[in-house]
């Protein structure tokens, strides 16, 4: 029993994370149609970023994960230079499928990048601890304050994102831009502005996805989004792309299921479980749980 | 008169090969002892062979089909684990003690095909499902299947995490499997370059056929596809199958210029040279829709990828571009951003090269050239 | 005493229903071989939804199509095509990058026999039936007068001539109905004759049926021999075309009431 709780509050630790990344590849998906490969790195650039600041907070007399403060920053920074220079060229002339392998270029460009620079090199780097050590004894078993923090944390933004994209003015924005652009443009919105603001939030949510992934494991390193991205990703398309709602289901369903399959069948298949899920739900209900199927205009 | 003429193109093209092939057998027989050959070209060429036959596949599906498949690795493993295995297993009964005679050189081929036709049936097992879905959601799906393959290669007990890569199998390929040692890598090069060969005439058939015009025409517009009579899923998933024959055989060569195999070497994206988005990324160069682009671009990115790591040119650069070429990748990555910014179509479009033409193509490159530089004076004039 | 002919193409009770929303309901057509029928409506009737459900391309949620008396239910669009309807589109759909030729080539690739051993070896059987295909692919483009434009990409074509190389494209598939969704949309007066010429050269020729979905009135009152007219997803009136001109409910569809 206290096995399965364990399993069930890593399960909710690792699913939080996964949503909040999830939530970057929904947010831009929804808004231009293209699946960001580059994301999951945005996640290892703001780890880098912490690596670098947490000494600094702590040194400020401020707590460590303060530096998270800066992690967004240059992440948004990050993502908004990707959509400047890559991105947006690209979907002036090109096809989908070329802005896709875009994408992946800019994927392989920013995990490549990092190796090169000599600060970071390719060898991996440990952060210091970011929440404190310990946890709640519930009921016999031990929940550790990283895992009900990192829960805790992901919910409030994720709230406070679904309340930005429902009531501001900016996230009205983003959905009309995401439901017809050139409507959009018609009303007299700025559609390149709103396509920069959502990769500046989505990066952003990358950048606090890393503290809690860098709270949990604190060994950093420049292919540690290539994986977690991917399995994001599955997150985002299980639940619905381009639903913000979708995303935290798929992520919650992604982190339970790797947990559960991790602690009772096999470590080394969980990831080809994870896939098999992402097969059989794009096989069954391509638009994902929550998602709507459209067809094509004839 | 027009189909004389494809005819005589097919002629001239059988003889200009047949006369290269010869050559080259002159050229390994008096050359095959040189350290140079056996040590440098040999393996190169080798190497050029899998990466050729790897673009040129991918590209039936991602140029000519249209759709982006980013698994393509996992059938190339498929391949790679299948004629290794098979070459084990034939060893240990005993079908050949040797690396050499005819019985070898039937367990080879016989390796090759059974590699290519392996990958092709799991081809077929993932298209169906996988085809039924477009764009965006197939480049992901076929890149789960593609990590999904690899991942149960790695958990097989007889060749994955305790097989060959590590355990008692270690570098067993080149004891008594097909691995070939650089002697073996001279002797059978010919084989390489004939599966090559026949690889790349196969697809070159199969694009100028019926099955070449239904899947350009799926490319270009599913529905009129198959309001004229295509039976798109039949089309789509057999040329992804027969991709993944070809992605297959790659594989077996791959896995005979090897010593050993290890799973890591079929990721979707990893430091080394080998991995689906590098496929993807020679296709992108060479063009998507000229398998003579491919072609080129294999060579082009082979030798990228030789020269950054093995030329003594690059001592001389300075260091920091010598820290860059560290990291292949990283070169690869903006190679691929630039072309797709500013050519979109890749070096060849969708041109495909042929001898009996060459003349013509080349008038109407001068003639194109000419013009623009016409449009550019008069522009220039009109400011 | 005279037999009485089975209608080549005929639907019962046809309709569709898109998420609650009946897009066409209770559609009743009867085409007879060699006929030309119109299919006319006011913007957003139903008209195209009609001819999906004709081809396959949206499965209709009540009712059957028939081809000479045999139902099509649950076939998809290539064996739609297959059993003899074929169609063109209204935002014209050809295959872009590919020659005129390769365009016309493409449609016949159901009749085409050879298997994947002759196109690799290039058997005399592949060399055969590919050449016929380019004598028979010539003459239709010959139909469409579009013969000395065998080789040009069909992105390249002017707006006119796209229309009637999907027309090309149809006659290729060796039907037995013609589904023409507004072919003279976007054609100047004498581009308008000439197509009006190449349908009338193909009902000649190959004795097809055709249905013919069009907003130049002058066009539909001339070529067509029966009318429907379709308003809200729902027939209003069916006939000859004089009855049709004259028929209140029409004008009151058309000019609104």
């Amino acid at each position: 029993m206290s096995t399965f709780i364990q399993t069930l509050a890593v399960g909710l630790r690792l699913g939080s994370i996964y949503a909040l990344v999830a939530l970057g590849y929904t947010m831009v998906y929804g808004i231009i149609r293209l699946i960001n490969f580059a994301h999951g790195d945005f996640i290892m650039v703001g780890g880098y970023t912490m690596i670098f600041t947490v000494p600094m907070a702590t040194a400020l007399g401020l707590p460590a994960w303060a530096a998270v403060l800066a992690a967004i920053v240059v992440c948004a920074l990050v993502g908004m230079g990707t959509e400047l220079i890559a991105y947006r060229p690209v979907r002036k002339k090109g096809t989908n499928m070329t802005a896709l392998i875009t994408a992946i270029a800019m994927s392989l460009f920013l995990e490549n990048l990092a190796q090169a620079i000599p600060a970071i090199g390719p060898n991996p780097k440990v952060a210091s601890q970011i929440f404190a050590a310990g946890g709640l004894r519930i009921a016999g078993v031990t929940l550790e304050y990283t895992t009900l923090l990192t829960i805790a944390i992901s919910a409030v933004v994720m709230v406070v994102l679904y309340e930005f994209t429902q009531k501001t003015r900016l996230g009205r924005a983003m959905r009309c831009v995401s439901e017809d652009k050139e409507a959009a443009t018609l009303m007299g919105i700025n559609v390149n502005h709103t396509i920069l603001s959502t990769f500046a939030i989505g990066s952003g949510l990358a950048a606090v996805a890393a503290l809690m992934y860098m709270a949990q494991y604190p060994k950093i390193y420049t292919t540690m989004g290539s994986l977690l991205g991917l399995k994001a990703f599955v997150a985002a398309v299980l639940g619905g792309i381009g639903i913000i709602p979708g995303a935290v289901l798929g992520g919650v369903v992604i982190g339970l299921v790797e947990s559960f399959t991790t602690s009772y069948i096999s470590s080394s298949m969980a990831d080809a479980f994870v896939f098999l899920i992402l097969i059989v739900v794009l096989i069954l209900k391509p638009a994902g749980i929550m998602g709507k199927n459209v067809g094509e205009k004839v | 008169m027009k189909k004389n003429r494809t005819k005589q193109g097919y002629l001239l093209n059988t003889i200009v090969i047949v006369v290269l092939f010869a050559l080259f057998q002159v050229l390994t027989a008096a050359m095959g002892g040189s350290g140079s050959f056996k040590l440098v070209l040999a393996p190169c060429l080798w190497q050029c062979c899998y990466l050729i036959i790897l673009a040129a596949s991918l590209n039936l599906v991602l140029g000519f089909l249209g759709q982006l498949s980013l698994g393509h690795c996992g059938f190339m493993a498929i391949g790679a684990y299948t004629a290794a295995l098979l070459s084990l297993a034939c060893e240990r009964a005993g079908v050949f003690e040797d690396k050499e005679g005819p019985v070898f050189l039937a367990v080879l081929i016989g390796c090759i095909l059974a590699a290519g036709l392996l990958a092709a049936l799991v081809g077929l097992l993932v298209g169906i499902p996988a085809l039924r879905l477009k764009g965006d959601y197939l480049a992901i799906i076929t890149l789960g299947f593609g990590m999904i393959i690899v991942n149960i290669i790695n958990n097989l007990p007889f060749c994955g995490q305790d097989g060959l890569s590590l355990g008692s199998a270690s570098s067993s390929l080149y004891k008594n499997g097909l691995g070939f040692g650089s002697k073996g890598k001279v002797s059978y090069l010919w084989v390489a370059l004939l599966v090559t060969l026949l690889c790349l005439v196969m697809m070159f058939m199969f694009i100028r056929s019926k099955y070449g015009r239904a899947i350009r025409a799926i490319r270009d517009d599913e529905i009129a596809a198959s309001a004229s009579g295509i039976n798109t899923s039949f089309y789509k998933i057999m040329t992804f199958s027969y991709s993944a024959f070809f992605a297959g055989v790659a594989g077996a060569l791959y896995a005979c210029a090897n010593a050993t195999l290890s799973t890591s070497s079929f990721a979707f994206s990893n430091g080394g040279i080998l991995n689906s988005t590098f496929i993807v990324v020679m296709v992108v160069l060479g063009g998507m829709g000229s398998l003579t682009g491919s072609i080129v671009a294999a060579v082009i990115m082979f030798l990228v990828n030789y020269q950054i790591k093995n030329g003594t040119w690059v001592t001389a650069l300075p260091a920091a571009v010598q820290g860059v070429f560290q990291y292949p990748m990283l070169v690869y990555a903006i190679v691929l951003i630039v072309v797709i910014m500013f050519r979109p179509k890749g070096i060849f479009g969708s041109y495909e090269f042929s001898l009996i033409n060459l003349g013509r193509d080349l008038k109407a490159v001068r003639l194109r050239k000419a013009a623009e530089r016409a449009e550019r004076k008069e522009a220039k004039a009109h400011a | 005493m005279p037999e009485k002919k089975l209608p080549v193409l005929e639907t019962k009770k046809l309709g569709i229903t898109f998420g609650g929303l009946k897009a066409v309901q209770d559609f009743n057509i009867q085409i007879y071989q060699g006929e030309l029928v119109g299919l006319i409506g006011p913007n957003g009737a139903g008209k195209t939804t009609v001819f999906n459900m004709l081809t396959g391309v949206y499965v209709p949620t009540e009712g059957t199509v028939l081809l000479n008396g045999v139902p099509l239910n649950g076939k998809k669009t290539h064996q739609f095509v297959a059993a003899g309807v074929a169609r063109t589109f209204q935002n014209i759909r050809l295959f872009k990058q590919m020659t005129v030729i390769e365009n016309v080539k493409t449609a016949f690739t159901k009749d085409i026999r050879y298997n994947m051993l002759d196109a690799t070896f290039r058997t005399p059987k592949f060399w055969k039936a590919e050449k016929e295909m380019t004598e028979k692919a010539m003459d239709l483009l010959a139909i469409c007068h579009l013969e000395d434009k065998a080789d040009v990409i069909a992105a390249n074509l002017p707006y006119g001539q796209q229309r009637k190389l999907e027309i090309a494209r149809a006659l290729a598939t060796n039907m037995k109905v013609l589904l023409l969704d507004e072919p003279a949309a976007g054609m100047n007066p004498t581009e308008t004759a000439e197509l009006l010429e190449c349908i009338n050269t193909i009902r000649d020729r190959f004795g097809v049926a055709i249905l013919l979905i069009e907003h130049d009135m002058a066009l539909v009152m001339n070529v067509c021999e029966r009318i429907q007219v379709i308003d809200y997803g729902q027939t209003i009136a069916s006939g000859l075309p004089e009855e049709i001109a004259n028929n209140p409910k029409v004008i009151a569809a058309y000019l609104g009431e």
